[in-house]
């Protein structure tokens, strides 16, 4: 198969949409991870009786089951039991709930790397505990794992390829897509490749540089 | 707050001790098998500077933290210019209580490692607390702020954040923060532990004028003993989780009574 100029032309507006909602997924994905991430570290570290093991439970059962499996469920299984949403709405909550789990795990390492004497001096001044939070302890934990969650960012740009598998028409579906209707796989996934490869590789330097901005002030 | 029924004296003519401010009846701390305190009775009179000195692990660090309310105590009762901060029968598990938050108000404290909120400016780390447990106005807090910073001779660093000071600067911020709530007991845990040499005497002056000037109560784990024979009214000598010899400075470091109180000061002046 030899490449064919004018047919990768004629199909790439039709994989930069394929991008664009890549990108779309993986921005919603990561702002519902990040901030439900942040919820269930929170709740974990609050150690509240039956809702704190439960949390933690959830975040073991997210981080040992496959994300493939998991949109699956949401897009066949849930649906008999009423709960349906369309294709991409799905995609975005399945995949910000799965990396949820890994990152309230770096919120967690986060949390644990403020000093002690920070929560000292928060009792010594008493400081409420949404205060404490909120105003002394996230923003230094928080800091201190932005490099970390740009990475998962990255990562999850490229794992929501797996959505395509519940008919997301995102990237990798629309090169699949090009490649099945005219029986040229070549061009697609190739193109398909080096647009992800132009987002995530641009993408990882900037995250090198966040590391050293915001290493630990301590 | 639990309103006092206590009836007051009749008269200031007649003598009688104050009420202590800082009471500890009956207190001990395990950690484990290791004892701590061992049911120590410790009282501070209102406005007293006092000095806790003796050899780590002594329990004196404790001591400040208890009130603080950092540890808690495994049994016994500490009160606080009257109100009940612990109140622990051995083997109850303790809960933090509306009683408890509100007589930690009275108390502030000065760390040996500072524990300024690094992510703030000197002006936010000595205006958060007013505002937001106080209930101050900002404009108010930063005024109050500006003054604490000129007491401690730093007027122009308001606006510097912890990473850009010196250890000295850092803590004379830490002491205008614990001073901006007012607190009618000062806890200082080693405040120039942590500092190099030529930063110990600019923290040392804050703390001396303080205890010329104020009539707070300051209560001061320290391993100055110069500084302490200075400004102190009293001070006590703790070793294994008791306190061994208290009295007047003159009469510790000059004619100790204890021999425990003898070999420990001699093994820490000698150097």
């Amino acid at each position: 198969m030899i490449w064919d100029n004018n047919f990768a032309v004629s199909v790439f507006p039709l994989l930069l949409e394929g991008l664009w909602v890549t990108i779309q997924i993986t921005l919603l994905g990561t702002l519902l991870a990040a901030v439900l991430g942040l919820f269930f570290a929170v709740l974990r570290r609050l150690a509240i009786p039956v809702l704190s093991p439960v949390v933690s439970f959830f975040v073991v059962f997210v981080r040992g089951t496959p994300l493939l499996v998991q949109a699956y469920c949401a897009f066949f299984v849930l649906p008999a039991y009423g709960v349906s949403f369309d294709a991409f709405t799905t995609g975005v909550v399945v995949i910000g709930v799965n990396y949820s789990a890994y990152m309230a795990e770096v919120y967690r390492s986060g949390i644990q790397g403020v000093p002690k004497g920070q929560w000292e001096a928060a009792t010594a001044l008493s400081l409420p505990g949404v205060r404490t939070w909120g105003r002394i302890i996230l923003p230094q934990a928080v800091r201190t794992v932005v490099p970390m969650l740009g990475n998962y960012l990255i990562q999850m740009f490229k794992d929501s390829a797996v959505l395509s598998a519940i008919t997301v028409v995102e990237l990798m579906a629309t090169a699949q897509a090009i490649g099945s209707s005219n029986f040229r796989y070549l061009e697609p996934l190739t193109m398909a490749a080096l647009l992800f490869l132009a987002i995530s590789y641009p993408a990882s330097r900037l995250v090198n540089r966040l590391e050293r901005r915001y290493a630990p002030q301590h | 707050m639990r309103p006092s029924t206590e009836p007051q004296p009749l008269s200031a003519d007649v003598a009688l001790a104050p009420d202590p401010i800082i009471r500890f009846q009956n207190v001990s701390k395990n950690w484990g098998a290791n004892q701590v305190l061992k049911s120590l009775n410790f009282e501070v009179a209102p406005g007293e500077k006092v000095s806790i000195i003796g050899p780590s692990g002594s329990g004196k660090t404790t001591i400040l933290r208890i009130l603080m309310t950092l540890e808690t105590p495994t049994e016994g009762l500490v009160t606080v210019d009257g109100d009940t901060l612990w109140d622990v029968t051995a083997g109850q598990k303790v809960r933090e209580t509306k009683q408890l938050r509100e007589t930690r108000r009275k108390i502030g404290m000065v760390f040996q490692q500072f524990n300024l909120f690094p992510h703030m400016t000197a002006m936010e780390n000595i205006i958060e607390a007013p505002i937001h447990v106080l209930g101050m106005g900002k404009a108010e807090a930063k005024e109050r702020a500006a003054d604490l910073l000129n007491l401690v001779g730093l007027g122009k660093h308001m606006n510097h954040t912890p990473p850009q000071m010196s250890g000295g600067q850092q803590q004379r911020v830490a002491i205008a923060r614990a001073l901006a709530m007012r607190p009618k007991v000062l806890l200082f845990d080693e405040p120039t532990s942590a500092l190099d040499p030529e930063l110990i005497g600019e923290v040392l002056n804050v703390i001396r004028n303080l205890a010329h000037t104020t009539d707070m109560t300051m209560l001061m784990v320290t391993h100055e003993m110069r500084f302490a024979e200075e400004i102190s009214d009293r001070v006590v000598m703790f070793d294994n989780g008791a306190a061994v010899e208290s009295g007047p400075p003159a009469q510790i470091f000059k004619d100790p009574q204890q021999e425990r109180t003898r070999t420990f000061l001699r093994a820490v002046l000698q150097h």
